[in-house]
């Protein structure tokens, strides 16, 4: 590959993680926000932009050295550019897919996926550190909803009896205060944490690729826009995920909220303080379960828990075959054609699937409508249009295409004399 | 590291999660209920579910005795000082 090639190859893989931070924040920023938004205790956009302003001062608070993409995951000598980029491409995939369903699902998590995909189709199954994935990432996945539900419901529970006959407009004022503040450190944490991450994988490319040396610290340029992409996506703010998490789960009041997100920012504090570094996004979907769970009386929707937890247990696989599918177009094809294939992949992808999304738009103006089982089922079918890159929405095209195939079939065999006349209506 | 999980490690996440994560808003409450009492129906409904009846304007409450008032400051004190050991936390990086 010829300087001119290494150097577009490397622009494509900053652009792409630039890309996978913008969804990133897009995607998380439910897991700060959702409860603030559902309780009033902000307005909709006050509440992306105050998380969008704390994720960007998030980012630049802490400049430890960027974490190490798939450390303990994937053995590093598989690691190169074009694993890179289909991991990243990967990622961003699946999370504008659960974007789509409005199911939060965990952003590392994909981007994981992703990676270890690539690396599967690049190096086969020696290049993978089972064991590491086991007990990094799938066992905190399950563990961590756990956590989170036992904490918040204790605290949900012991909120809800201290404040038995105090009058409603001071718990709702006051635990409104509270909210905003816990959501608050939630936000920064995340700034902080998922920030790093991409310069983390932008520092890698650029030390792959010869663009600075080895031991460079991460260039201000990257902290900069990587702090940029991520607060824009937060400030965009993924509606669909914040009203899943808002009111999809749990009917929330102001009591409870404060009660999920202060036990959210207490548990990843504390996990990555004790080294067992737990998904923001498992641990805030928990901690909002658990507050359903400890209020006395409230209703939690298990079936939407259930949807998310399956799109939980997807989110490794289904983002590692698109990773892997990356990896293997790239290869075909070859040099820098094959990645500016798949990127354009990415783009058409990525266009199909906001295409589908304003079929049934969630936006500040009704994300806090009343959720209507029924009416949030639905949004699982209207994937209907993404490209070929993604595996997992071949089970809603298929049943699509079989229910229109099977409308005619039901209507001509009814019988009846005016049958004729519902033909002609199509 | 010994198994899959490092159970000391878990161990201490939960004990400190459910201590900080459940302790931080019962203090919170309890600091509220210090401040402004409780009314004269504590039978009130627990949740009174779909219309939040709320007042507008300042929020009227009774002037509460100086020991009470003490003990919220002392419960909202420890709030804003675990908020702000979160923060300290953060900034100095020791998150991974």
């Amino acid at each position: 590959m010829g300087p001119v090639t290494e150097t577009l190859l490397l622009v494509l893989v900053v652009v792409t993680a630039l890309a996978f931070d913008f969804t990133n924040g897009f995607h998380d920023t439910g897991n700060a926000m959702a409860t603030s938004i559902a309780t009033r205790a902000l307005k909709p956009k006050v509440a992306v932009l105050l998380s969008a302003v704390l994720n960007m001062a998030g980012a630049f608070l802490s400049l430890a050295v960027a974490a190490t993409i798939a450390k303990g995951l994937v053995d590093a000598g598989a690691i190169s550019l074009e694993v890179v980029f289909a991991g990243l491409v990967g990622g961003i995939v699946w999370n504008l897919l659960t974007w789509l369903l409005g199911l939060p699902s965990s952003s590392s998590h994909a981007l994981v996926g992703g990676v270890i995909g690539s690396v599967l189709a690049a190096a086969g199954t020696a290049g993978v550190l089972w064991s590491g994935v086991l007990s990094k990432v799938l066992l905190p996945a399950l563990l961590a909803p756990v956590i989170a539900i036992g904490v918040a419901s204790v605290g949900t529970f012991l909120v809800a009896r201290l404040t038995r006959g105090v009058s409603q407009d001071v718990t709702s004022r006051g635990f409104r205060w509270g909210q905003v503040g816990s959501a608050s450190l939630v936000s920064l944490a995340h700034g902080t944490n998922d920030a790093q991450k991409s310069m983390g994988i932008i520092l890698l490319a650029l030390i792959t690729a010869g663009a600075v040396p080895a031991d460079s610290s991460v260039p201000f340029w990257v902290i900069i826009s990587c702090a940029f992409f991520m607060a824009l996506g937060t400030y965009l703010g993924g509606w669909r995920i914040i009203r899943t998490l808002g009111k999809g789960l749990v009917e929330i009041d102001s009591r409870q909220g404060m009660a999920a997100e202060t036990s959210s920012a207490a548990v990843i504090l504390l996990s990555s303080h004790f080294g067992f570094s737990l998904s923001t996004t498992h641990v805030a979907t928990g901690s909002i379960l658990g507050s359903g769970v400890g209020m006395p009386g409230a209703k939690v929707r298990w079936g939407v828990a259930g949807r998310m937890l399956a799109a939980w247990g997807l989110t490794l696989p289904a983002a590692g075959i698109v990773g892997a599918v990356c990896y293997w177009i790239q290869h075909v094809i070859g040099g820098f054609f094959g990645t500016f294939l798949v990127f354009a992949l990415l783009v058409g992808t990525s266009i199909a699937i906001w295409v589908a999304s304003r079929r049934k738009p969630v936006d500040h103006s009704n994300v806090n409508e009343e959720w209507d089982e029924a009416k949030g089922a639905r949004l699982r079918t209207s994937v209907a249009t993404t490209g070929e890159v993604g595996e997992p929405q071949v089970g809603p095209v298929v049943e699509e295409r079989l229910a229109s195939a099977m409308t005619p079939v039901i209507s001509a065999t009814t019988p009846g004399g005016p049958g004729t006349s519902g033909k002609g209506e199509q | 590291m010994n198994g899959l999980i490092e159970w000391s490690a878990l161990g201490q996440v939960v004990v400190a999660g459910l201590l900080i994560g459940a302790g931080i808003p019962a203090l919170f409450a309890l600091g509220l209920r210090l401040v402004a009492g409780t009314s004269e129906t504590p039978e009130a409904p627990e949740r009174s579910s779909g219309t939040p009846r709320e007042t507008k304007g300042p929020v009227v409450i009774a002037r509460p005795s100086p020991a009470r008032l003490v003990g919220a400051l002392l419960c909202f004190g420890t709030v804003v000082g675990a908020v702000g050991a979160g923060l300290v936390f953060l900034a100095a990086g020791g998150h991974s």
